[in-house]
């Protein structure tokens, strides 16, 4: 176990590290310099290279940006805010969206759940075809479709809930973003978790515990649901990862001001060390979520957990 | 083998008929099966793949498939309380909850074909063991534990103490086998029904298995069911042996009758087919064909395609069950005083005669 | 040798032939094996598939939406770049339909004194101009720009999807054939590039890259072909070890031949369900990019960059971002519905059994 615990975290960080080179190369790519002011002089314009390392070999300043941006000092950004610190754009914006992000997904997950194994215990009736409706039109419709389609709805023809964000109901204003983020996740996880419901329930060691007596919850419970819901957290990661794409969208429509409509502001101004900056924080939490599920899922597999001691 | 006159008939079984409804169409699968189980007695059913030899029992046992539908049939099983009083009841006509809440496990227990499957993989051997008894019996933890420690020991797995804390992939295949007997037994059943339990071991622990099972049945005095399709096997474990072919039972008879006195050809065939090493033939037989696809029952005698001793009714009607002794019936129409005399193949005569030689001295 | 008959059993004597009890002797259907008769593999995937009503159903609506990308841009006079800042914002008029009182170029307008009913055609005096998806607010046609964008966002799914199969499955098909130290770095070297968000990738390389058809073909292309090398290898590890492969080997082939020639027609019943399954993300992905500003540029469009548009006004002109809209899920949900179709026809899980 701890040897796959270990092996996790190497590759986790081995990936962050390429994909910061990657970054970095990029960043170097960029037409102009850092300092975009025309009005230096060349001798004040060495000074500052000096100043911040830009005179050094190359490996050096990667080494340096690796630090920085670990460290989580990104730079400036010029364009949306000129010479604004970009960790101070983000830590205002952050929690918002993880708050959204978080809703959405506990609200997709749980219901996803739910659904997923009631269509299972009841398959092939109402709840079944319920089930797959649903997760057929929840794969399939864009976030942001839902997201025009509920703000539409039930934002402006009916005004159940505001349209756009404010700061001042911050909760009555995230209901409509985080149903239309969770939609998706919801549809994935109800999917998924019939079809291993309905292998678990098939299986060989479920008809064992019938045949000694067992049934009703208690059946359901303790063979059933332990064994359906372990490969489900393996699905997880990758949903986050959806949802952290859907919220750039989301996140315009509904005018929130999270780290999502920051970085569409800057991809269409074109100010790359933002953009930059939160792709490496995208990559971050994106590399942390796999590495936590990938984790989680060791300890509760006891397959994995216990790695076969041999036979006879 | 126990005296007539102590026998206690426990599990009775009259017209079954089962039929599945699949996306192909409807299968009938049993079609119309009568056997008896008699206390402390080891009574076999051997058959080819698709026979229908688990669907019996699982349908008695009430876990058949959701798609499966009992046309018709019995089941008396007889059990006896704590204190004496004697139950008699249709196991068929019982309702699921009543199954699982005073038989299943508590008075009739099953022993799986796979042992790589059968175990939930995410649960400690132990609790699975303590989880019957608990269950069935409200036992406190501590006497589960105590009483799942002696089942461990008393199916051969030693060092029991550290085998209750595994999950089944770190036990062998045959370990895992016989930690599902444990749990078989654990609630104490009057009868216990093996459905190919050493098919998927290796030849090896399959020795074991049965020396196990049967040295259980003599110590605890358990009836048992065993399904197979070996008939080596058979000859090891039963005291009575039912034939099945394509849902029906088509010879029945005590081990010695079916061994040394077999009437049906499908019986002379699962026979001959037994590999012997003082065979002289150069070959080994084989039945010709397959079991029929029973989407599409078959007119007559559903054995007849591949019965070189067919006659011709054998085509157009069912051989009714022809009675050669009290215990000993068989269903071909060979067995009609109007059919031609017809002798079981001549290498396996000679085998039967060469067993009966060697019985004698 | 006794014998009585059972009891239930009883036959009249009429009921018996004169040959009843003679020996048949041997047939031939004695040797005969009616329970596996071989079936044609593509037969049976076909009959399972059109036994999908939702798969063929979509498989239908994909057609009809191809055709009518194909020509519906041409089918009115307008193409998809005209301006006419005179006709801007009609709502939908139909000749024909507006008889019957919808399409009828008649829009409430719900604004915040009130609404109102606007008619842009009559309020212009334009009465034998006709918009059959409505205008847009630089007064171009929404329905030649709608099936013009389908056709670009159709397009570049298939071409990204196409790439990604050949790429991915390649890759996949190699790895695991080889085994070994092949297949590790391999495999290392793509869950390294998996590692990274999707989102990250595309949004990079658009930034780098100039904007246009190409580009966002490539960027779908460098993220989409994990996916498909996943199942090729997971296909080939199961079919690598069988007999027909040691044939084929002893007979002298070489492995390229082998992964192409051999095993390459076994999985692909799998590689065209993935297929069918990453165009409706390349769809997506490529909507997504044209909404957040970065896809097709103008004069262009694709259903994204459509929807981009409309957004603005979708309170004020609904009309105007419901075509695209429609089209762009309907089209994501028939891929998915046709791609499930395919994948339980070439592996169904036989439930009963």
């Amino acid at each position: 176990m701890k040897k796959y615990v270990l092996k996790r975290v190497l590759i986790s960080f081995l990936t962050l590290l390429a994909i910061t080179l990657l970054l970095f190369i990029l960043l170097q790519a960029m037409p102009g310099s850092p300092f975009n002011d025309e009005k230096l002089t060349p001798d004040q314009r060495a000074a500052l290279d000096a100043k911040y390392g830009l005179d050094q070999p190359i490996v050096v300043q990667f080494l340096r940006y690796v630090v920085n941006m670990f460290k989580g000092d990104f730079g400036v950004s010029y364009k949306i805010s000129k010479n604004t610190p970009i960790s101070q754009l983000i830590e205002s914006r952050l929690p918002i969206s993880i708050y959204i992000g978080g809703f959405a997904v506990t609200l997709g997950a749980v219901c996803g759940l739910v659904l997923g194994i009631v269509a299972a215990l009841k398959h092939n009736t109402g709840w079944d075809t319920l089930c797959t409706v649903i997760s057929v039109l929840g794969v399939s419709i864009p976030s942001y479709v839902f997201a025009l389609a509920l703000s539409y709805s039930l934002g402006f023809k009916l005004k159940w809930f505001p349209m756009l964000y404010s700061a001042g109901e911050p909760f009555a204003s995230s209901i409509m973003p985080s149903i239309a983020l969770s939609l998706f996740t919801l549809a994935s996880i109800a999917r998924f978790t019939r079809t291993e419901m309905l292998e678990v329930l098939g299986s060989d060691y479920m008809q064992l515990a019938e045949s000694k007596g067992m049934y009703g919850s208690k059946l359901i419970v303790r063979h059933a649901l332990r064994n359906a819901l372990i490969p489900i957290v393996t699905v997880l990661a990758p949903l986050i990862v959806d949802l952290m794409t859907g919220s750039l969208v989301v996140e315009k429509i509904f005018s929130i001001p999270g780290v999502g409509s920051l970085l569409v502001t800057a991809i269409q101004s074109n100010d790359y060390n933002v953009v930059i900056a939160l792709s490496f924080i995208y990559s971050a939490m994106y590399i942390g979520i796999m590495l936590v599920v990938d984790i989680l899922y060791g300890i509760i597999d006891p397959r994995i957990r216990l790695a076969k001691e041999g036979g006879n | 083998m126990m005296d007539e006159k102590e026998k206690e008939r426990i599990l009775s079984i009259r017209d079954l008929d089962i039929s599945f409804s699949t996306t192909s169409g409807t299968v009938h699968a049993i079609r119309g099966i009568d056997f008896d189980v008699y206390r402390g007695e080891t009574v076999a059913i051997v058959g080819e793949s698709g026979s229908g030899k688990s669907v019996t029992v699982k349908a008695a046992m009430g876990i058949l498939a959701s798609n499966g539908t009992i046309n018709s049939g019995t089941a008396d099983f007889v059990y006896h309380r704590d204190n004496g009083e004697k139950v008699e009841l249709d196991l068929l006509k019982t309702s699921k909850r009543d199954m699982r809440r005073h038989i299943n496990g508590k008075r009739i227990a099953m022993v799986f074909q796979d042992p790589m499957t059968s175990l939930d993989p995410t649960m400690q051997i132990g609790k699975q063991i303590m989880e019957g008894m608990i269950w069935h019996y409200g036992t406190s933890k501590e006497e589960a534990y105590k009483r799942s420690l002696e089942l461990l020991e008393m199916v051969g797995i030693t060092d029991a103490e550290k085998r209750m804390k595994n999950y089944p992939h770190q036990l062998s295949g045959g370990m895992r086998q016989r930690v599902v007997i444990a749990i078989a037994l654990a609630c104490n059943p009057d009868l216990l029904i093996c459905d190919e339990p050493t098919t998927a071991l290796d030849v090896t622990i399959q020795a074991k298995i049965l020396e196990l099972i049967k040295d259980l049945q003599q110590r605890l005095g358990i009836s048992v069911i065993y399904i197979t399709h070996d008939l080596g096997v058979v000859a090891k474990v039963a005291d009575y042996v039912n034939v099945m072919y394509a849902g029906k039972i088509v010879e029945r008879g005590t081990i010695d009758e079916i061994f040394y006195d077999p009437r049906h050809p499908y019986t002379w065939g699962l026979l001959s087919a037994m590999p012997d090493l003082d065979t002289e033939d150069s070959h080994l037989y084989a039945i010709p064909g397959s079991p029929p696809n029973m989407l599409h029952e078959p007119a007559g005698d559903a054995f007849s395609p591949r019965n070189i001793y067919a006659l011709n009714i054998d085509d157009r009607k069912e051989p009714p069950m022809f009675k050669i002794t009290e215990t000993h019936s068989a269903a071909t129409w060979l067995l009609d005083p109007r059919a031609p005399k017809v002798d079981m193949p001549a290498e396996l005569r000679a085998r039967i005669d060469r067993l009966l030689k060697e019985e004698a001295k | 040798m006794e014998s009585t008959e059972n009891s239930a059993a009883v036959l009249q004597p009429d009921e018996f032939l004169p040959n009843d009890f003679e020996l048949r002797g041997n047939t031939d259907s004695t040797h005969v094996d009616t329970n596996f008769a071989s079936q044609n593999f593509w037969k049976e995937v076909r009959a399972r598939f059109f036994a999908n009503k939702g798969a063929v159903f979509s498989l239908i609506v994909i057609i009809i939406l191809c055709l009518l990308a194909i020509f519906g841009p041409g089918m009115n006079k307008y193409s998809y770049s005209d301006q006419n800042l005179l006709e801007k914002n009609f709502a939908p008029r139909v000749p024909g339909l507006e008889s019957l009182g919808i399409f009828d170029g008649n829009e409430n307008m719900t604004t915040t004194t009130g609404s109102k009913l606007v008619n842009g055609y009559k309020d212009t005096g334009k009465e034998d101009v006709y918009y059959w998806f409505g205008s847009d607010v630089l007064g171009r046609d929404i329905w030649t720009r709608v099936w013009e964008g389908t056709r670009i966002s159709m397009g570049i799914a298939l071409c990204a999807a196409i790439i990604d199969m050949v790429i991915g499955m390649s890759y996949g098909l190699i790895s695991g054939y080889y085994g070994g130290h092949v297949d590790s770095v391999m495999q290392r070297i793509a869950e390294i590039v998996n590692g990274i968000p999707r989102l990250v990738i595309v949004t990079l390389l658009m930034l780098v890259l100039p904007r246009g058809f190409v580009t966002i073909v490539f960027a779908l292309m460098i993220t989409e072909w994990i996916g498909m090398s996943r199942i090729a290898r997971a296909e080939m590890l199961k079919l690598k070890e069988q007999e027909f492969v040691l044939a084929s080997r002893t007979l002298g082939a070489k492995d390229f031949f082998i992964i192409f020639r051999e095993i390459l027609p076994n999985i692909i019943g799998q590689i065209i369900t993935q297929l069918m399954f990453s165009i409706p993300t390349a769809i997506f992905t490529e909507a997504f990019l044209s909404f957040v500003g970065l896809g097709i540029p103008v004069p262009m469009c694709s259903l994204g960059s459509l929807i981009s548009d409309a957004f603005n006004s979708f309170t004020t002109h609904p009309y105007q971002i419901i075509p695209p809209i429609v089209v762009l899920a309907l089209l994501m949900l028939c891929f998915n519905m046709l791609a499930d179709g395919l994948r339980e026809a070439f592996d169904p899980k036989l439930k009963e059994m």
